[in-house]
């Protein structure tokens, strides 16, 4: 009997290597999870068939292209849309044999931190239904901490892999920007999409990562990683400086529990061996969030001009063609994308362009000066993933600028392309608390090797309490 | 502190025609108020004075990456033709006419 909550990926690895299990004995423990859980938790927009072979199972979020299996990015404008080609990371993971269970649900074009504004409804926490997993990336999350996927890519633009993972309990990296390939990828804002993995421990999260990080033809940013991805060992942390910024721990509205989880587990980093000191990021913790909610609706409102009605996807019926897009891009998008968009298209056009585009693009090198200036001093930095635990359904729906503030923490590292690992630090209210890590760009390695010490070090057990 | 002046209607219908949104009346009444105090809230980063500061499009210093601009095999055209809404022959359909 496979326990599909237990299993790490390693693990169901070592197990097929052996012949223990075979391949299809391995998918269908997981198909059975997913007919069991899933009709609850609503974590997948489409579940696949078995394509065979010995790989291990995979979810995959569903804006990352998949050739014949339907990919939506949780718009009513992709209902239907079958994609013709894999993306690279798809091709990568086949090449490695592993198979896709299914797409699992997204905020609306990774559009949002709660999955509510999926147009397929949202997806719930596995520790507590009636809370949101988080977002965009929540289906993936939801998934893996609920047993429905040994492990899982999802894509973050400004959190959307770290802060689900904080509030499902499991380990996400929002890879250095570059180092893994947007080909066949819904785009939202292209100079800080990355789509990266979520799993149950540390290992797997970096054995995944290595499957999936590298240099690819097709897409002209991404870059060769300067070393090989390591799987972490048991290790102690001497030697290494951990940095504390004031700002990312101390911000308002953080919740007490989440602060004292957080502050439990840099002592667990000091008795590891590190050296832990106070920093400060002043201008990147009050100016981030204004930077990113410029720059990236109005590279959404670029990349989603695409969406006309034309080539793919929904087609509102029309006599005259102008009314056509106009009429196909009211009831096709949803109202983040459109608030989106609306954003975005203001803040580029004539007359706006410097005083919010431009100056929002200065603020992005103030963001980037102020990490550089502490990776001088700290090999890394840490804080609070999200502010909050998993709140209720419904919570920050009607008020969007509450809803943005779920990412308060995460958004600063992103906008200077940083990598950040969440991992799993503790309880408050019953609820997981995530911890991010974040180090200079091409960092993965160290991540790994804090985020396993520590995860070791605080036994965390990342299957929900009620699923026991 | 620049401009937080508050978007007229006629602004945002205006805006709305760039972005090919036809919004319905109830839209239009809402997202007056979110647009409003979303860009509200981003206009904080005028509150800085960065005229010595360049901007930042890119997170990585990478060069660019040229190809020789040969002819290879691309999507076949049933496959580029797939996913179309309409189509007639080899070509996507679309409504006639409109100053689009």
């Amino acid at each position: 009997m496979i326990d599909t909550l237990r299993l790490s990926a390693e693990e169901a690895r070592r197990l097929l290597e052996a012949r223990e299990v075979s391949g299809a004995e391995l998918y269908a423990a997981y198909r059975t999870a997913i007919d069991a859980r899933d009709p609850e938790l609503h974590c997948y927009l489409h579940v696949c068939e078995d394509p065979g072979g010995d790989g291990l199972p995979i979810a995959l979020k569903d804006v990352i292209g998949t050739k014949g299996i339907p990919t939506t990015a949780g718009s009513k404008i992709l209902e239907g849309y079958v994609p013709v080609y894999d993306s690279t990371v798809v091709e990568r993971l086949k090449v490695q044999g592993l198979r896709i269970l299914g797409k699992t649900n997204t905020d609306e074009f990774a559009m949002g931190s709660s999955t509510e504004n999926s147009a397929y409804g949202p997806s719930h926490n596995p520790w507590d239904p009636s809370r949101v997993p988080g977002g965009s990336g929540g289906g993936s999350a939801a998934a893996v901490s609920a047993g429905l996927a040994p492990w899982a890519l999802g894509s973050d633009t400004g959190g959307s892999i770290k802060q689900p993972a904080a509030l499902c309990g499991n380990v996400g990296l929002r890879p250095t920007y570059g180092t893994v390939s947007r080909y066949g990828i819904v785009a939202f804002a292209s100079s800080l999409d990355q789509v990266g993995p979520v799993a149950r421990t540390v290992r797997d999260c970096a054995l995944l990562y290595s499957l999936i990080a590298g240099r690819d033809e097709c897409d002209t940013t991404t870059v060769e990683l300067p070393q090989p991805v390591e799987l972490p060992q048991a290790q102690d942390l001497k030697g290494l400086r951990i940095g504390v910024p004031r700002e990312l721990n101390e911000a308002e509205g953080i919740e007490p529990g989440v602060a004292a989880a957080v502050q439990a587990a840099v002592a667990k980093l000091e008795g590891l061996g590190a050296e832990v000191g106070e920093c400060s990021l002043p201008l990147s913790v009050e100016y981030g969030m204004a930077c990113y909610y410029l720059i990236t609706p109005a590279e959404a409102s670029s990349n989603l001009a695409r969406y006309d009605g034309v080539r793919y996807g929904y087609r509102a019926d029309a006599d005259e063609r102008l009314e056509m897009y106009e009429r196909t891009r009211d009831e096709g998008f949803g109202d983040e994308p459109k608030r989106r968009i609306m954003v975005g298209t203001y803040a580029l056009s004539a007359g706006y362009y410097d005083a919010y585009y431009a100056q929002a693009q200065k603020v992005r090198t103030v963001i980037k000066r102020e990490h550089d200036a502490l990776f001088e001093t700290f090999d890394a930095l840490v804080s609070p993933t999200s502010p909050t635990v998993a709140f209720p359904l419904g919570a920050r729906t009607a008020d969007p600028i509450a809803m943005y503030l779920s990412d308060l923490l995460t958004i600063p590292s992103c906008m200077a392309g940083l990598p950040g690992l969440n991992v799993p630090c503790g309880l408050s209210e019953g609820l997981p608390v995530g911890l991010q890590l974040v180090g200079p760009q091409f960092a993965e390695n160290m991540l790994f090797r804090i985020g396993h010490a520590l995860e070791q070090a605080i036994g965390f057990d990342p299957v929900p309490e009620r699923l026991r | 502190m620049a401009d937080t002046q508050k978007i007229s209607r006629e602004q945002l219908l205006h805006v709305a025609h760039l972005a090919r949104l036809e919004l319905r009346e109830d839209e239009i009444e809402r997202l007056e108020g979110q647009l409003n105090d979303i860009l509200q809230a981003v206009s904080k980063v005028s509150e800085l004075d960065l005229s010595d500061v360049p901007p930042t499009s890119h997170p990585l210093e990478v060069v660019n990456v040229w190809a020789d601009d040969e002819p290879r095999p691309c999507l076949p055209v049933e496959e580029a033709l797939a996913n179309a809404p309409e189509r007639e022959g080899d070509f996507f359909k679309v409504p006639p006419g409109g100053a689009a």
